[in-house]
């Protein structure tokens, strides 16, 4: 065959060679050898022809490379070419197959391919180049460092798509780097739920293990937690109410909460992997009283495959132990069928074991005695096990228990039977007195016995209570004494041990036995009970020797005993982490990452706030622009920005049009900026008195290099991604900053009305920090009273399922001072009004905030190309449009962007093609992201048609009515 | 992560195998094998087995093992979940799983596996993505593809793991736009020797097959979404619009996929549609014993009790059995011991009844405990627990689709005790 196949690919036909490929994959795929036909297939590997063809030559690069390192190396210089393709799949695929052929030569190469593809503008080779760490460190561990810095430049992508699989990457390559993680832990959380499965399984796990080193235990009682009680930025009074119910010392850190949150949908995947990396995180992370919530779930896995089952059934088995109270519920749930597996069988025995407690023990026994009677012997002696589990565990069922089982000893079958001795034996041994019945009965059945453990379990118990049935021992003692050389190596043990106990005790009758079987054993195969029956003689028989030891025989032999505890075998299993392939072998499996204790103190919590939240917080809404304020963004929100700005660039040779809007919009924002400053001084001043003098100071150093970085990336950035941008079939939602904020604030509380509190707000149209679909509210209190104002905060609200942010509660305000503060509200993409009360320490006043359409929208970058595509998918009942009239000296598209940006919150869509009489804009509604597109186009005879598209349809013709008013004013 | 997978059939023969970082050796099957030597059913072979330097990880399934060996540690769902998605993936090409299909499409088989993952890692395991790049067969493709040499690999390359929506294929046409929803739900329950129910509970199952152009956005809402006590959801359900609304919105991927699944918790107030007066008694003298089962409807709704069948695993020490039933046929297989009686319709007038003698191998002793019974059923147009779909709406597209749901109620592990 394989000259066959050689022959047929050598052939210049196509479709023969495309034949032969498929025999050899087929080959391989049977695990047959065709590493003789390399140089053949290798030719093949630049073929032009069809991209089939190609497909099956790398799988079988990817097979043999490793054993024809000198040949492979022929077609490395294909997959370079390939990596610079301009179709990303193609590049993706290049870099699968070069990590994959694991040739040591090339791993320079690989490590630049993986550098280069981790910065590529398609997260799909990004997330190709995550899965090439791992192969080039398991090809290379030199290069870990080298690739450290990859992952954390991966681990900064924001991109749902590689998320996972850097993760993925981290844990391989350095899991001990948890500094690593401290920057990207917020947003992982908040991707968690996009991610896809596969992903979302290995970040939970990861970020099970950062918080276990991050966070202090939520499960202590108490403790001196003060110093962690000073509060991250955004943690709001009602998660403090939330998390302290009974005013413990002990605060979550809102970062744990945020985990705990997030991952808490997932329980609802279809995806059994997900479900119960969340029950785990649960387990190891929530407080106690919280961990329930993932019981409903993992009963529902039971439904699941056998193999499903099986893992999800150990690990309640472990959880059951601990925590009898979150299964208990579902106990019927564990009730075995005569269909289930035998390993299911006995995991769900071992669980109703452990659920069972005095309450519930009549129906667990009840259930038992259906389980005795099954066919299946192994499992039959299983539940026997646990009825003798069940009989130590609650003391008001022994007796039962023990009757039950004497019961059984009749069985016919002789696994039942032995199996109760041996669970009767230990149950006798927890409460010897006043069962010599039990003991003659089984004394009694002995003959009838065959199993070893059954019939040593009865000598052991004849020998231990010999005193209560003094003239049955030495009796089985006679019988063994025949039969001793033809029993089990364990028989002949306890044979020993009742000899030796008879002879103590009633040394008149045994004597001679005892002599007759030390004798036996003294010559018998097994050294153990050559060395047992050593041992019994010299302790036992007196002489002169060793007179100090068996004086004591007595009381070593027949000492009192404790009673062997019953317990399961998934007992402390809970020391492995819950779902991992250590806890279900219950051994450490290799790479096993260790769960660290809780610390008892937190290391510093400031790690995780990324610096662009503070100084946005605090200024960003003074200077506006489309580029993000500040310099320290990570790379990828940047890196989209850069490339939208540099589109833009490059398209300004081809449209004059494209160039004036930008810099009109430029010009917008300087003008702002002049008009805002005084603004910005009246805010200042009252502020200055108390004190801050800080953000006096500041501000207009920061005023300066926003303007420097604003121009930079205006004018410097090179237009490298322009080239490439059309590729990018998809878009992420980036939110960019918005093109114009209104100065325009509202009253909230008249200072007539508000005692003395007069408070205004604004909306500032920056995304929200505290959750993505809020809209951010800007505050300034000022208190024109003569007195302080104490404890100004947010009391009740209405609706009360408003979904409010509130700002922390402003301990006092001076007279004549004032504070800004910022809140968020989730409007639910709706311009129905929140109200909510105001509080001071004496007062609260009802007030309202009423969002105007266009301040529910957060501005969005796209291209032409995805706006484009994206209003395709919505059209019909999605679209709305009118035509108006407007003032002819306005038909250029300059003035368009500003009233349309003033009545609503969208981002320019910088437009490529010539037509300047067109207008778009593109954002998306706070609440549900749903994308808000919008174009406006000038007509002949001064009209103008604006077309929105939404799936919003409601909002879409709110914001059309708006429009329409501004731009007809214009 | 998954290292490598092999395929073996019931008789321990090695069909497949894929690696997808260096190659394992088959000789690490042995070890599974001896553990499928020692165990008694296929079913009872340990999915996890530790062996000195690798981990193998298995499933049973369509009388097929699925094997994989792993090296580090790794959540032994996560691979068993991922076996499952490679089965369900051949089954999804082929229209089954079965070592005949796998032989016949070894390279394809093969080519998927090598999409699946990525250096042990899932890459693509939706199959809308799977299937923009490698098409799935069909008669008049492979009659194409033999006369002109073309494969069944896309020329095109795919878009869909790119688009926002992952499990969504881009630029979907039909002719005729539809979406049909199933409601299927399975009693699992466990009646007592008198009929009384030990344990009882309702799994439901919404799957769809929705064949819609476009990117639709569909709502489905229920009459009385409280009755759903636990649900899971495919990946498109926005779990937001849920917990709000108790509604299921969602793009849906194209074609036949699992929209939800849910329990009805309603312990003992599940409604058992059928009653099963069964006597099975065997002498104690040893030498035989009788068996009678009748079976009845009981809470139906009104409709028809369909497709009735009774299965009992008889004891190892029957030799034969003789029987007589009123409506329906029985068959009995001596190797396995199983006696399936398969009913039909059942009908309310004349109840079905299977009688006669059942005899013991010479010289065993009567057996311990009388078998259980497992019963199949099938109701037509009828969701037991009462559970309505109320409507569905579509947004995103202009045209009209058409709409369909269908109810059904079958028994899932339904078991009598004797």
């Amino acid at each position: 065959i394989v000259c066959l196949i050689d022959y047929m690919l050598e052939s210049n036909k196509e479709s023969l060679k495309l034949e032969a490929m498929k025999r050899v994959v087929g080959l391989i795929a049977k695990g047959k050898n065709a590493s003789e036909l390399f140089p053949a297939v290798v030719k093949n590997v630049a073929s032009k022809n069809i991209e089939v063809l190609k497909k099956l030559v790398y799988v079988y690069l990817v097979r043999y490379a490793e054993e024809q390192q000198d040949l492979a190396l022929l077609s490395i210089s294909t997959f370079q070419r390939a990596l610079k393709d301009p179709n990303q799949l193609i590049r993706a695929s290049a870099l699968r197959v070069l990590s994959s052929i694991r040739v040591p030569i090339i791993v320079p190469i690989m490590m630049l391919a993986i550098k280069e593809a981790a910065s590529d503008m398609s997260p799909y080779v990004r997330k190709t180049s995550a899965h090439a760490i791992q192969k080039l460190y398991s090809l290379d561990q030199d290069q870990k460092d080298l690739l450290i810095e990859v992952i954390e430049k991966l681990l900064k992508d924001k991109s749902t798509l590689v998320a996972g699989s850097v993760v993925m990457a981290f844990e391989e390559v350095c899991p001990d780097r948890i500094d690593l993680i401290h920057k990207n832990y917020r947003k992982l959380c908040n991707l968690l739920v996009d991610v896809e499965e596969w992903g979302q399984v290995v970040i939970i796990s990861m970020l099970t293990r950062y918080a276990r080193t991050q966070f202090t235990s939520p499960w202590k009682e108490d403790g001196v937690f003060d110093e962690h009680s000073e509060r991250a930025f955004y943690e709001s009074d009602e998660e403090k109410t939330r998390n302290e119910p009974e005013a413990k010392p002990y605060m979550m850190d809102p970062d744990h909460r945020l985990l705990l949150r997030n991952t808490k949908p997932l329980l609802q995947s279809r995806n059994t992997a997900v479900v119960m990396s969340v029950a785990q995180l649960y387990w190891h992370l929530a407080p106690k009283n919280e961990v329930s919530i993932v019981t409903k779930s993992l009963v529902r896995l039971l439904r699941s495959h056998r193999e499903v089952q099986y893992i999800v059934l150990q690990n309640i088995a472990s959880m059951s132990i601990q925590r009898k109270g979150m299964f208990e519920p579902y106990m019927k749930s564990f009730y075995v069928r005569s269909t289930d597996a035998t390993h299911i069988k006995s995991l769900k025995l071992e669980i109703l074991t452990s659920l069972a407690n005095e309450a519930n023990i009549s129906t667990v026994l009840r259930e038992f005695q259906t389980y005795v009677k099954s066919q299946d012997k192994e499992f039959a002696a299983g539940t026997i096990q646990a009825i003798g589990r069940c009989a130590t565990n609650i003391s008001e069922v022994t007796d039962t228990c023990l009757n039950g089982l004497v019961l059984l000893l009749s069985n016919r079958d002789e696994t039942v039977v032995a199996e109760s001795v041996v669970v009767i034996r230990k149950l006798l041994q927890t409460q010897p007195t006043q069962h010599s019945d039990i003991i003659k009965h089984m004394a009694k059945l002995f003959d009838n016995i065959t199993v070893p453990m059954a019939r040593a379990s009865i000598l052991w118990l004849m020998g231990e209570y010999c005193e209560r049935v003094p003239k049955i021992a030495p009796d089985v003692l006679r019988k063994m004494a025949k039969s001793f050389t033809s029993e089990e190596d364990i028989v002949k043990l306890q044979t020993v041990n009742l000899a030796a106990k008879l002879y103590l005790t009633n040394s008149k009758q045994t004597k001679l036995l005892t002599q007759y079987i030390l004798n036996l054993g003294k010559y018998d195969q097994n050294y153990d009970i050559r060395d047992r029956t050593r041992f019994i003689r010299q302790l036992i028989v007196p002489n002169d020797k060793n007179g100090a030891l068996s004086k004591y025989a007595h009381r070593i032999l027949l000492a009192p005993k404790p009673a062997p505890l019953l317990e399961s075998a998934y007992k402390d299993r809970d020391r492995y982490q819950l779902g991992t392939l250590s806890h279900t072998i219950n051994t450490k499996a290799s790479g096993y990452l260790e769960l660290s204790d809780w610390p008892a103190v937190a290391p510093d919590q400031s790690v995780r706030n990324v610096e662009v939240i503070e100084p946005v917080k605090i200024h960003h809404f003074i200077f506006p622009s489309t580029a993000h304020p500040t310099p320290s963004g990570s790379d990828a929100e940047s890196r989209v920005e850069n490339s939208s700005q540099s589109s833009e660039e490059s398209d300004e040779s081809s449209s004059q049009s494209e160039k004036s809007s930008s810099e009109s919009e430029s010009d917008s924002e300087k003008k702002k900026r002049k008009t805002k400053t005084p603004l910005q001084k009246k805010t200042v001043k009252p502020t200055a008195k108390d004190g801050p003098y800080l953000s006096k100071c500041y501000q207009p150093t920061f005023c300066s290099s926003d303007l420097f970085i604003f121009s930079l990336i205006l004018s410097v950035c090179p237009p490298v991604y322009s080239a490439l941008s059309p590729l990018s079939l998809s878009f992420p939602l980036q939110v960019s900053g918005p093109a114009f904020v209104p100065e325009k604030s509202h009253d909230l509380l008249h200072r007539m009305t508000g005692k003395g509190l007069s408070a205004q707000y604004q909306f500032p149209r920056q995304p929200c920090l505290y959750q993505p679909t809020m809209v951010s509210v800007q505050i300034s209190l000022t208190n024109t009273s003569d007195h302080p104002l104490e404890q100004i905060h947010i009391g009740d609200r209405s609706p009360t399922g408003l979904n409010i942010h509130c700002f922390n509660t402003v301990e006092c305000l001076e007279p004549e001072a004032s504070v800004t503060v910022f809140m968020g509200i989730d409007f639910n993409d709706s311009t129905q009004a929140a109200n909510f009360q105001l509080c001071t320490k004496e007062d609260h006043f009802s007030v309202s905030i009423q969002p105007a359409v266009g301040d529910l929208f957060l501005p969005i970058t796209m291209t032409e190309l995805d706006f484009r595509k994206e209003q395709g998918k919505l059209l019909g009942m999605n679209e709305s449009s009118a035509t108006i009239t407007m003032a002819a000296e306005n038909m250029t598209s300059q003035p368009i962007s500003r009233p349309v940006a003033t009545v609503a919150n969208l981002g320019v869509v910088p437009s490529g093609q010539d037509d300047i009489h067109r207008c778009v804009f593109a954002g998306k509604t706070a609440s549900s992201g749903a994308v808000v597109l919008v174009t406006v186009e000038l007509r002949e005879s001064s009209t103008a048609l604006i077309t929105i598209n939404t799936e919003k349809s409601v909002m879409g013709s709110m914001l059309l009515r708006d429009l329409k008013q501004a731009l007809a004013q214009a | 992560m998954i290292h490598s997978l092999f395929l073996i059939n019931p008789s321990g023969d090695i069909f497949l195998e894929k690696h997808w970082k260096s190659v394992v050796s088959r000789s690490v099957c042995d070890y599974f094998l001896e553990a499928k030597e020692k165990a008694l059913e296929p079913e009872d072979v340990p999915p996890v087995i530790h062996t000195p330097r690798h981990y193998l990880i298995s499933i049973y399934r369509d009388k097929l093992f699925f094997l994989s060996v792993i090296q580090t540690e790794v959540p032994p769902l996560f691979v068993i979940e991922f076996l499952h998605r490679v089965a369900e993936m051949i089954q999804d090409y082929f229209g089954e799983c079965s070592e005949t299909v796998v032989k016949d499409n070894m390279v394809m088989v093969y080519e998927l596996l090598e999409e699946m993952l990525d250096n042990g890692f899932p890459l693509a395991t939706e199959s809308n993505v799977l299937k923009e790049m490698i098409r799935p067969p069909t008669i008049l493709r492979s009659v194409v593809n033999t006369l002109t040499g073309t494969s069944n690999i896309g020329d095109t390359l795919p878009t869909g793991q790119l688009s926002t929506i992952p499990w969504r294929r881009a630029g979907v046409k039909y002719t005729n736009n539809e979406a049909y929803f199933d409601v299927v739900e399975e009693i699992d329950a466990i009646l007592d020797q008198s009929g009384t129910t030990v344990f009882a509970e309702i799994q439901g199952v919404v799957g769809a097959c929705v064949k819609l152009s476009g990117m639709p956005d569909l709502t489905l809402s229920f009459m009385n979404p409280r009755l759903l006590d636990d649900v899971s959801f495919h990946p498109c359900v926005r779990y937001k619009r849920w917990e709000s609304e108790r509604v299921l919105s969602f793009i849906p991927p194209d074609g036949n996929f699992t929209l939800m699944t849910y329990h009805v918790n309603a312990q003992n107030l599940v409604a058992i549609p059928v009653y099963v007066k069964q006597s099975i008694s065997f002498f104690e003298s040893g030498s035989g014993g009788r068996l009678d089962v009748t079976v009845g409807p009981k809470q139906t709704m009104g409709k028809t009790v369909e497709g009735v069948m009774v299965t009992v695993h008889l004891p190892k020490t029957i030799l034969s059995v003789n029987l007589t039933a009123t409506q329906g046929s029985y068959t009995y297989d001596n190797g396995t011991k199983l006696l399936v009686w398969d009913i039909g319709k059942l009908n309310p007038q004349k109840l079905p009844n299977l009688r006669g003698s059942l005899s013991l191998q010479a010289g065993a002793p009567k057996p311990e405990e009388n078998p259980s019974l497992n019963i199949d059923l099938k109701i037509q147009q009828l969701a037991i627990s009462g559970l309505k779909v109320n409507r569905l709406d579509m947004f995103g597209e202009k045209y009209k689709p058409f709409k369909g749901v269908k109810y059904i109620t079958k028994a899932g592990k339904f078991q009598v005790r004797t």
